[in-house]
C-alpha cells in the first residue's frame, strides 16, 4: 500500500472560517478518492494564519524562522497540494500571496494543485480563473481543472448533496488521481548542495 | 586565533534621538574604530564596500592606509572586496600598494555584492555574478603570482605583457578569504585556492553556516590543500553588552528594531534565537562564542559587527572596551586550548613568508 501526503493550505483569517471548511473538505474528498485506490494518505494541514508573523518576517529578513521552515518543507514534500484562500478585492488576500511567494523556487513545479476559494457572493468566483490559477501557473504547479469556489448561498441550505458537494468531490478525485499517477514526491531541493565543480566554473561551463 | 572587528559603514539615524551624522562623521567614526581596536588588543580591522546610498565605504583602500599609517599591529582587511564590479587589475594594484605601505598586515576578503542596480554603474550584469567572480579572482591571483601576464577573459580587455604594480610585499601576495552566504559556488571556490572561507553569520540561521563551513572544508581536502579540520574559517557575530544583560536588551532595543535589514521584523528575542545576535552579559558572548566551534569545528579568526544600526560612537567604543578587556582575552585561552596542534592558525605576511621561503623553490615565481 502507496503512503502519500497532501498539504492543505488555507489563507482563511477567521476562526472558525469559512475557507478552512472548505478546504477540509476538499481534503477528505481527496483523501477518501485515494485511499478508495488503495492509497493510505496523511494530511498536512496548515493554517497561514498561525505563521503569519513569521510569513512577514521571511519577506524582511529573507530566512523563514523553524516553525516556518518546516511548513516550507512539508508543502515542497507533499505529493499533492490543496490551497484554499478567501478572496479579497478580487484575488487571493495578501497572507495568501505572502505565504506563496516565500516558498521555495521550484518547489511547486509539477506538483497535483487543487484550487479553492470563498467569497462574500457568487460573483467573486472567476478571481479563481484570473488571479490565483495564473500564479501557480507561474510556479510550474500542475494546476487541476476543477477550482472550487464557495459563496454564502452554496453554504446556506445544504440538502446533503448540494452542487458545492458535488463539486468537492469530482476536484478531490481529480486531485487523488493526479496523484495516483506519479511517482511519490522527493522532497524539498537542497540549496547548498554544489552542483558543479570548479574546472566547470572555471571554463565557464553552466552547471544546468 | 584572530579576533577582530568589521563594520559595513552605514549611515544610519539614530533612533533614540533622531540624529544623522554626517558621512565625515561616519567615515572618522570609522577609523576611531578601528584605532580603538588596536588598543585594546584586537587583531583585525575590515571594512565593508559599498557604493551606495546610506553606505559610505567606497574606497577601502583609502581608508586602510590610513589607518596603517596609525597602528603598529592590527591586520586591516575587507568585508567584503567587490571582486565582481572592481576591476581585477585595479584590485592587485591597491592591495600590493597597502601591503607595502603596511608592511604586510593586509589581507582581503572577497565578495560578490547582492545589489542589481550597482552592477550596471560599473559596466557589470548582476546575472553573471558568479562568473563575473570566478574569473577575475582568476586574472587577480594570477597578476600576483606572476610577473608578466598574458590574459583573456569574457569579462575585461585582454592583457598583453601586462605587469601589475607594486608586485606584492616580498613576493608574497595577500591571504585572501571568500564570503559567501549561500553560494556553494564561492565554497567550492575557496576550497580550490586553499584560500580562506568566511560565512556572514549574523543575519542567517546558524544553519546556513554550518552546510557551507561544512562544505568548503570537504572540499578543501578534495582539492588537497590538507584534512578538511586544517581548511581556514573565519566567521562573523554581532553582540551588544553591557554588565548586566537587562541593561544590554533594553539599551539595544531600539537601535535593534529600527535596524537596517532586520528591522521592524522579528523580535529581538525571536532573532537572538535564530541567529547568532548574542545582546547580554560579556560572560553570555563568552558562552555563546565559545558554542560557534561546536558547529563549525576549530576556526582561525572570529569577527564582530558593533558599529551599525546607528549606535553612536561612543557606545561603540565603550562595546570595544568590553571586547578586548572582558570577551576576547577568554575566547582566544578556550579555543587555543581548545584546538589540536595540527590545525593551522590563520595566515599571516610573516607566516607566508616564511612557508614559501622553507618550501624548494622548483617551478615558484618570485
Amino acid at each position: 500500500m502507496t503512503s502519500r501526503t497532501l498539504a492543505v493550505v488555507s489563507a482563511g483569517l477567521g476562526q472558525p472560517s469559512s475557507t478552512r471548511l472548505l478546504a477540509d473538505q476538499l481534503a477528505a474528498a481527496a483523501r477518501d478518492e485515494l485511499a478508495g485506490r488503495g492509497a493510505t494518505v496523511e494530511l498536512r494541514v496548515v493554517e497561514l494564519r498561525e505563521h503569519a508573523h513569521d510569513v512577514v518576517n521571511h519577506l524582511l529578513t529573507g530566512f523563514p524562522p523553524a516553525a516556518l521552515r518546516r511548513t516550507l518543507d512539508e508543502v515542497a514534500a507533499a505529493d499533492g497540494l490543496i490551497a484554499v484562500t478567501p478572496i479579497f478585492n478580487a484575488s487571493y488576500n495578501g497572507l495568501f500571496k505572502s505565504f506563496f511567494d516565500v516558498v521555495d523556487r521550484d518547489a511547486l513545479a509539477g506538483k497535483p494543485v487543487l484550487l479553492g476559494a470563498t467569497g462574500g457572493t457568487a460573483r467573486h468566483s472567476l478571481a479563481l480563473e484570473h488571479a490565483v490559477r495564473p500564479m501557480f501557473t507561474y510556479l510550474r504547479a500542475a494546476t487541476l481543472p476543477t477550482a472550487v469556489f464557495a459563496a454564502p448561498e452554496d453554504w446556506a441550505g445544504d440538502d446533503g448533496d448540494s452542487a458545492l458537494r458535488s463539486r468537492i468531490r469530482r476536484a478531490g478525485a481529480e486531485l487523488a488521481e493526479q496523484v495516483d499517477r506519479r511517482p511519490p514526491a522527493t522532497g524539498p531541493a537542497d540549496p547548498f548542495a554544489l552542483t558543479t565543480d570548479f574546472a566547470d566554473l572555471l571554463a565557464g561551463r553552466d552547471p544546468s | 586565533m584572530q579576533f577582530g572587528v568589521f563594520t559595513v559603514g552605514d549611515v544610519t539615524v539614530d533612533p533614540t534621538n533622531g540624529r544623522l551624522p554626517s558621512e565625515r562623521e561616519r567615515i572618522k567614526a570609522m577609523t576611531a574604530i578601528a584605532l580603538k581596536a588596536e588598543e585594546v588588543g584586537l587583531d583585525v580591522f575590515a571594512t565593508g564596500e559599498h557604493h551606495n546610498p546610506p553606505f559610505v565605504p567606497s574606497s577601502p583602500t583609502t581608508m586602510l592606509g590610513w589607518i596603517a599609517a596609525r597602528t603598529e599591529r592590527l591586520l586591516l582587511s575587507t568585508s567584503t572586496t567587490l571582486i565582481t564590479t572592481n576591476d581585477p587589475v585595479k584590485i592587485a594594484e591597491d592591495y600590493a600598494m597597502l601591503q607595502h605601505l603596511a608592511d604586510g598586515r593586509v589581507d582581503l576578503m572577497m565578495g560578490r555584492g547582492n545589489t542589481g542596480p550597482v552592477y550596471p554603474w560599473f559596466g557589470q550584469d548582476i546575472r553573471n555574478g558568479i562568473p563575473l567572480a570566478i574569473e577575475n579572482y582568476d586574472l587577480l591571483h594570477r597578476l600576483w603570482r606572476e610577473d608578466v601576464v598574458d590574459w583573456k577573459g569574457r569579462f575585461r580587455t585582454p592583457l598583453q605583457s601586462f605587469t601589475s604594480t607594486p608586485r606584492p610585499l616580498d613576493g608574497v601576495p595577500p591571504f585572501v578569504w571568500h564570503g559567501s552566504i549561500r553560494s556553494p559556488e564561492i565554497a567550492e571556490q575557496a576550497a580550490y585556492y586553499g584560500d580562506g572561507f568566511f560565512a556572514n553569520h549574523i543575519f542567517w540561521p546558524k544553519e546556513h553556516t554550518q552546510r557551507m563551513v561544512g562544505l568548503y572544508r570537504e572540499r578543501f581536502a578534495h582539492y588537497g590543500h590538507g584534512s578538511p579540520d586544517q581548511a581556514v574559517v573565519g566567521l562573523g557575530g554581532q553582540v551588544f553588552m553591557r554588565r548586566n544583560s537587562q541593561d544590554a536588551v533594553r539599551e539595544f532595543r531600539p537601535y535593534f528594531d529600527n535596524a537596517p535589514v532586520y528591522g521592524h521584523g522579528p523580535s529581538l528575542e525571536e532573532f537572538t534565537r535564530e541567529t547568532p545576535l548574542t545582546v547580554g552579559s560579556p560572560q553570555q558572548v563568552i558562552d555563546r562564542t565559545l558554542g560557534f566551534r561546536e558547529y563549525v569545528g576549530d576556526y582561525q579568526r572570529q569577527l564582530f559587527l558593533m558599529d551599525h544600526a546607528g549606535l553612536p560612537l561612543k557606545t561603540v567604543l565603550e562595546q570595544l572596551d568590553l571586547l578586548g578587556e572582558e570577551v576576547v582575552p577568554v575566547l582566544r585561552k578556550e579555543f587555543d586550548s581548545m584546538r589540536p596542534a595540527h590545525v593551522p592558525d590563520a595566515p599571516t605576511h610573516a607566516s607566508l613568508l616564511a612557508a614559501r621561503d622553507a618550501a624548494p623553490a622548483a617551478g615558484e615565481q618570485r
